[in-house]
């Protein structure tokens, strides 16, 4: 009753091909634009907005990437961290080497250096498939950890393990507080989003899927299997890398290479698995479950906190978090997004049975 | 020269540890078209299991012997649980799955007996061995010898297992199609907790193995990524695939190593092995012995 298109006509091509078709998702979408822009920042504490909303901002960006070549182009990829990486020592160094470069620049060009280094590790993915690309994509995670841990020139030439960013100026207006980081990193997250959402509606996307489905058929069909495939890899090796920026100058304010490891990889691969697959909605519904699922366990942890021992906790977080997942994925093996499908279908009908 | 061959030779005998692990994931991905990450929590799961159970004065057979069960209840577990309701779908939720095991056993190992370091003796000394020692000056640990001595009876028994009897037909027939299988009536379920079993057990010998060489504790889970380059060198699902990708990995890795590691670096195993197996691939792109896929439109 509330959601439906009845009564919606398009009247012209532009409006079939609209982002949303329908009314009721374009005011939701404004909505939800309008609360992330207006309301958080103004009626939300630091915590909400440091420790809360852009970790969950910057992981759904993350997450998009990998969405992009594992649930759009199909090549399964446990080297995002790897990636991500890539992004955030690109960005240092140019805002440390080169700071005549505005910092929207340094993480764009950052997001593009990471994209070269994806498109290099995703050569083999021309003759590798499946599982055996899986693996040898673990390559590129730990090859990357390596070159940075190992050559001091990408730290500065300083031994330390962490490093601290330097700050950050947007059009004259210096970032300081923790909103103006929220800010920023959602201005970043929501052009990048936008993009998204169009690439994979567009000719490339739709490339992809091909690919993914059945990358024999794509090529008899013209779709040429070298370009798509690495596109794809670009293209999310380009949101890892700004993901990866951000981590650092927005969220840990740090440089750190532990931060980047392969647990973080598996990370962005749940939250792609359990937001679905193919999905950028479910990126983010994704993000939000990872992100907000330790915290919470966490809180409920430290409530009886004096009755048990911390390892205890630790090991029972660990098997809290791997019997969630196998749980969720019994459950809903498709992801929250399919979980919002099927609910929009009811809505449709809601509150008539026909 | 000779030092060269002796480096080759440690190399290829620690590539046999390796492929030791590589034989649980080889074993359920080929019953099972499963890719098992949880391997590695498998491994630390039985070796501790086994370890304390020798701390608690339980005689060394006797605390084999329980591991075996526990790790086999485990198994039945883990297919009732985790797989039964996740049959039919895609492999990537399957291999979702297996990571989510991977922590949720981290996380039970830890929780029901410790996250200290214990140190585990077989009996077997971890010293060169004296009649090659004297007579060409190589120096090889009699336990990477006999790690090797075990692991190639593994491989031999398990290739006899799958080839002879009911079960090993059985096997053979659901690693080929599982719906055909089912067809003619073999109960699916069974034949994968039996696997699931057998990957138990070669996740102890690997555990007890490797616990010596390290030590029990957290990080011999993390033995599972570096056997994942010899798994994809020698094939997904060939058995004997995994002794020949541990034989090239385990060589090529101490040559890099000893040759190689002077001159870019120190801390290039890590990645090296990958690499290494990324070539291979890119000639035999699924692995020198695993099935080939043909693609049809």
């Amino acid at each position: 009753m509330l959601y439906r298109e009845a009564g919606q006509f398009k009247t012209s091509y532009d409006a079939d091909m609209a982002i949303f078709p329908i009314a009721q998702d374009r005011w939701g979408m404004i909505a939800i634009v309008v609360i992330a822009v207006v309301i958080i920042p103004l009626f939300t504490s630091d915590y909400i907005m440091g420790s809360l909303m852009i970790p969950f901002l910057i992981w759904g960006l993350s997450a998009i990437g990998l969405n992009i070549l594992t649930g759009y182009a199909g090549q399964l990829s446990l080297g995002h961290g790897g990636f991500m990486a890539v992004g955030g020592f690109a960005a240092y160094n140019l805002a440390v080497r080169v700071p005549e470069i505005p910092i929207l620049g340094t993480f764009i060009i950052a997001g593009l250096i990471a994209a070269a280094v994806g498109v290099v590790f995703g050569l083999p993915s021309l003759r590798i498939k499946g599982f055996y690309l899986a693996v040898t994509t673990l390559a590129a995670q730990f090859f990357i950890e390596w070159v940075f841990a190992n050559f001091p020139w990408f730290t500065g030439g300083t031994m330390s393990m962490t490093l601290d960013t330097p700050s950050m100026v947007v059009f004259g207006y210096a970032i300081e507080s923790t909103r103006d980081h929220y800010l920023l990193t959602l201005g970043i997250v929501l052009v990048l989003t936008l993009a998204a959402k169009n690439m994979v509606r567009s000719q490339l996307g739709r490339a992809w899927m091909a690919i993914r489905d059945m990358d024999v058929a794509a090529e008899v069909i013209g779709i040429r299997p070298l370009r798509t495939k690495l596109t794809a890899f670009a293209v999310s090796s380009f949101y890892a890398g700004v993901a990866g920026a951000l981590y650092a100058f927005a969220f840990l304010k740090s440089l750190d290479i532990t931060a980047y490891d392969l647990f973080r990889s598996f990370l962005v691969l749940f939250m792609i698995i359990i937001g679905g697959l193919g999905s950028i909605l479910g990126s983010f519904l994704g993000a939000a479950f990872i992100i907000l699922l330790p915290i919470f366990i966490n809180v409920v942890a430290h409530n009886f906190s004096d009755q048990i021992k911390p390892d205890f906790i630790t090991n029972a977080e660990l098997m809290i978090f791997g019997g969630l997942i196998i749980f969720f994925l019994i459950v809903e093996p498709f992801g929250l997004a399919r979980l919002w499908m099927t609910a929009k279908e009811k809505l449709r009908l809601w509150p008539f049975p026909h | 020269m000779l030092f060269a061959l002796e480096v080759a030779i440690s190399g290829l005998l620690s590539g046999i540890m390796y492929s030791l692990v590589a034989l649980g994931f080889v074993l359920i991905f080929k019953a099972s078209g499963v890719f098992n990450f949880a391997q590695g929590a498998m491994v630390l799961c039985a070796a501790l299991t086994f370890v304390r159970l020798l701390e608690l004065g339980v005689p060394f057979w006797i605390a084999a012997g329980i591991t075996l069960i526990v790790m086999m209840v485990l198994a039945v577990v883990i297919e009732r649980i985790v797989l039964r309701p996740l049959v039919n779908q895609p492999l990537i939720i399957l291999f979702m799955a297996t990571i989510g095991l991977n922590f949720f056993l981290e996380g039970l190992a830890q929780g029901v007996w410790d996250a200290q370091v214990h140190g585990l003796q077989l009996g077997i000394d971890d010293l060169p061995w004296e009649p090659l020692a004297n007579s060409t000056g190589m120096l090889i640990s009699i336990f990477d010898l006999s790690a090797a001595l075990i692991c190639g009876v593994l491989v031999a028994s398990l290739g006899v297992f799958f080839h002879k009897g009911r079960i090993g037909r059985a096997l053979r027939a659901v690693a080929d199609d599982h719906q055909a299988a089912m067809a003619v009536g073999i109960p699916l379920q069974h034949i994968w907790a039996i696997v699931w079993a057998a990957a138990g057990i070669v996740a102890l010998v690997a555990g007890a193995l490797w616990g010596q060489r390290l030590g029990v504790q957290f990080s011999i889970s993390l033995v599972a990524l570096k056997a994942l380059p010899v798994l994809i060198l020698g094939g997904l699902n060939s058995i004997s695939g995994v002794i020949v990708g541990g034989l090239l990995i385990g060589a090529g890795e101490k040559l890099a190593e000893v040759y190689l590691g002077p001159i870019i670096g120190g801390g290039i195993e890590n990645w090296f092995a990958y690499l290494l197996a990324m070539v291979f691939l890119l000639f035999k792109p699924y692995g020198l012995f695993g099935e080939e896929i043909i693609e049809r439109v």
